[in-house]
């Protein structure tokens, strides 16, 4: 089966077999279907594109892969398995780290703070310790505070450490929200719209930053992204949804000469 | 100009993360806690310890118990009475089961009893939030103080309804019982306080904390990065009715010394805890205590004002005395939603930047 074979990219990276694998998944809310029969992978090591108009179902799918919605039909496979219907926290703890799209920080907390709950999944001292803090809790809180300083500096944000997130600026609030979901060190991170409604500078700030995650981590990436400038220059491969449907799938190239896909970015009527 | 941070660099993550990062401020606290214990039981009297100071360290564990609740985890509840009552009727059932079981682990095994009891009564709020919670525990609050009322067992079949507390002592001393000496409770309750509220401060500034916090602020962003939001909010209620089960158990026997539940433990208790928490200041430890000692010094301060130097009589100063209270709520609601200690946070801000505002 090719789709499983390796392979390395124009700049060197390499892609792996799918590390998710979408089948035939169908989403309904009473009489919508926001996803309809709906099969995607996403291979290790890529960075994979999901394009379409709003109301497309692209945020509803990413609500699947992560546990808040639970499709009707279809089945998810992960790293190789089934999965059974997952909570999300749990489907958290098997690595798959994810933003909003509209931003959800915890807005009583620091830049810092709301890093460090990142690393929720990897600290594990009990209750007991946690009141000693002495010892192990310390330990713990410092190991990860390193890692967190790490997140801090890649995304250049050392100057708001302690500020509260309420106060920060839309574009930085979304970088700390991007820093949340880092400091997991996912296997699979979801990025509903992270450039939405940023000027073309900021744009610039989070396209580097997302390839360099995936460059320099290895992390396999999948984006909901409305600009096909950006979606042309940093993914390997595109999904195409419209109206709850696959309409493309394929290298960015493929996908933007695709007729289903032209049509319904220009708008021809559905009938 | 000295109340700043030059020359104070924090080597390692470890400083930079303590209780208190200046210097000024550690040993202010220092100074208290010398204080409140090498000074003040020296001088202490009855008046002195029962008007002001042995209520002070009892509400701020209350207050503390109730802030990482409401504060921290962003649950709200007004079964506070109820709790402090199942951690009085705990201590009253095991000082007479166990005579020679030492009164701190009474203390103690009250608050755990209670802390169980606070998990019970936390298991809606997986599905309820806000108001409705509140009214969820508002029926705890009556369901409990029904419960101590209606099982005669609960207070030992006794005639009168209530329950008072044997002589119990620490280290020789006697802290509960008629004959207790002031500085003997005041000390007790003292220990308990501040080693509480040591444990509060370690809880609320680790991974357990950011989870109540992270749950009180995005429930859903919680979820996604793996915090079990069922399990979290039942830890912020053992936690929450932990400490507020220890409060009650001190209420009942250092205090007061003997209880009737309706009189002791009513929802007004619950409302004087949950002002105590928004005056002081909410998800704040700091918060806790100057809640407390607010809600207690200042009735005492206007009755001595206007029973004693105004001449009123008693009943038209009590009504005087809320209508105060509630305006000063009130006030600091307007001019400071997060409360005195956010107004001191902001001061101490303002004087690291002075004379230079900007
Ligand atoms: N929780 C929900 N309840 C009902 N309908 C929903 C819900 N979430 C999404 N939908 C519907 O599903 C469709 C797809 O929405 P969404 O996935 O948000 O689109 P996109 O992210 O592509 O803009 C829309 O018709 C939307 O109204
Ligand atoms: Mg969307």
């Amino acid at each position: 089966m090719s789709d499983a074979e390796t392979y390395v990219t124009a700049d060197g990276r390499t892609i792996g077999p799918p590390i998710m694998e979408m089948r035939d998944i169908t989403l309904k809310f009473g009489g919508v279907t926001a996803i309809s029969n709906i099969s995607f992978d996403i291979r290790e090591g890529e960075i994979r594109a999901i394009i379409g108009p709003n109301g497309a179902g692209k945020s509803s799918m990413l609500n699947v892969i992560n546990g808040f919605y639970h499709p009707q039909e279809g089945e998810i496979w992960f790293r190789g398995k089934k999965r059974k219907p997952m909570k999300p926290y749990q489907i958290a703890q098997q690595g798959i780290a994810r933003t909003f799209q509209n931003i959800a920080l915890f807005k009583g907390m620091s830049t810092l703070d709301n890093i460090m709950t990142g690393r929720f999944t990897h600290m594990k001292t009990n209750i007991f310790w946690q009141a000693l803090w002495k010892g192990p809790a310390e330990r713990e809180e410092v190991e990860n505070r390193e890692i967190v300083e790490k997140v801090i500096d890649f995304l250049e944000i050392q100057a708001i450490r302690k500020t509260p997130v309420g106060a920060l600026p839309y574009g930085l609030q979304k970088r700390v929200e991007l820093g949340r979901a880092l400091a997991a060190q996912p296997k699979l991170l979801l990025l509903d719209e992270p450039m939405a409604g940023m000027n073309v500078e900021e744009k610039e700030d989070m396209s580097r930053f997302i390839l360099d995650v995936n460059d320099e981590f290895g992390t396999t990436i999948a984006l909901i992204e409305h600009d096909m400038g950006v979606v042309m220059d940093i993914s390997d491969r595109v999904v195409v949804l419209d109206y709850g449907k696959k309409i493309g799938d394929g290298t960015p190239d493929e996908v933007i000469n695709n007729q289903d896909v032209i049509d319904a970015y220009l708008g021809v009527s559905h009938d | 100009m000295f109340y700043r941070e030059a020359g104070d660099y924090k080597k390692t993550y470890a400083e930079d993360n303590q209780t208190f990062p200046l210097k000024l401020d550690r040993y202010g606290y220092y100074v208290i806690l010398a204080v409140a214990f090498g000074i003040v039981p020296l001088v202490i009297n009855d008046y002195w310890a029962s008007a002001v100071l042995i209520p002070f360290l009892i509400w701020s564990i209350a207050a503390l118990g109730l802030n990482i609740l409401v504060g921290y985890c962003g649950q709200l509840s007004l079964g506070t009475g109820g709790f402090m009552a199942v951690g009085a009727y705990s201590s009253y059932k095991l000082m007479t089961s166990f005579p020679d079981l030492n009164i701190f682990f009474i203390v103690l095994i009250s608050g755990v009893i209670t802390a169980a009891v606070g998990v019970v009564f936390g298991l809606p709020s997986l599905r309820i939030k806000g108001f409705y919670l509140a009214v969820a525990t508002l029926a705890a609050q009556f369901f409990l103080v029904w419960l101590f009322n209606k099982v005669e067992w609960f207070y030992n079949y006794s005639a009168s309804g209530q329950i008072s507390a044997p002589t119990r002592t620490v280290a020789g001393f006697e802290v509960t019982g008629a004959t207790a000496s002031p500085e003997a409770k005041y000390l007790f309750c003292l220990v308990l306080a501040v080693l509480l509220a040591w444990f509060a401060r370690n809880l609320t500034r680790g991974r357990i904390g950011r989870s109540w916090m992270a749950i009180r602020d995005m429930d859903i962003a919680a979820e996604i990065i793996g915090v079990n939001p069922l399990k979290t909010k039942l830890m912020a209620f053992a936690v929450s009715s932990f400490l507020i089960g220890v409060s009650g158990s001190l209420f009942f026997a250092v205090y007061l010394g003997a209880v009737e539940v309706g009189e002791a433990f009513g929802i007004q208790k619950s409302f004087l805890v949950l002002f105590m928490i928004i005056i002081g200041g909410l998800g704040s430890i700091l918060g806790s205590f100057i809640g407390a000692a607010f809600l207690v010094l200042m009735p005492v301060l206007l009755k001595n004002i206007m029973v004693g130097q105004l001449g009123f009589p008693i009943d038209i100063a009590a009504h005087f005395e809320l209508l105060i209270i509630g305006f000063l709520i009130m006030l600091t609601l307007v001019l400071e939603p997060h409360g005195i200690a956010q107004l001191w946070r902001v001061t101490k801000q303002k004087l690291r930047l002075w004379p230079f505002p900007h």
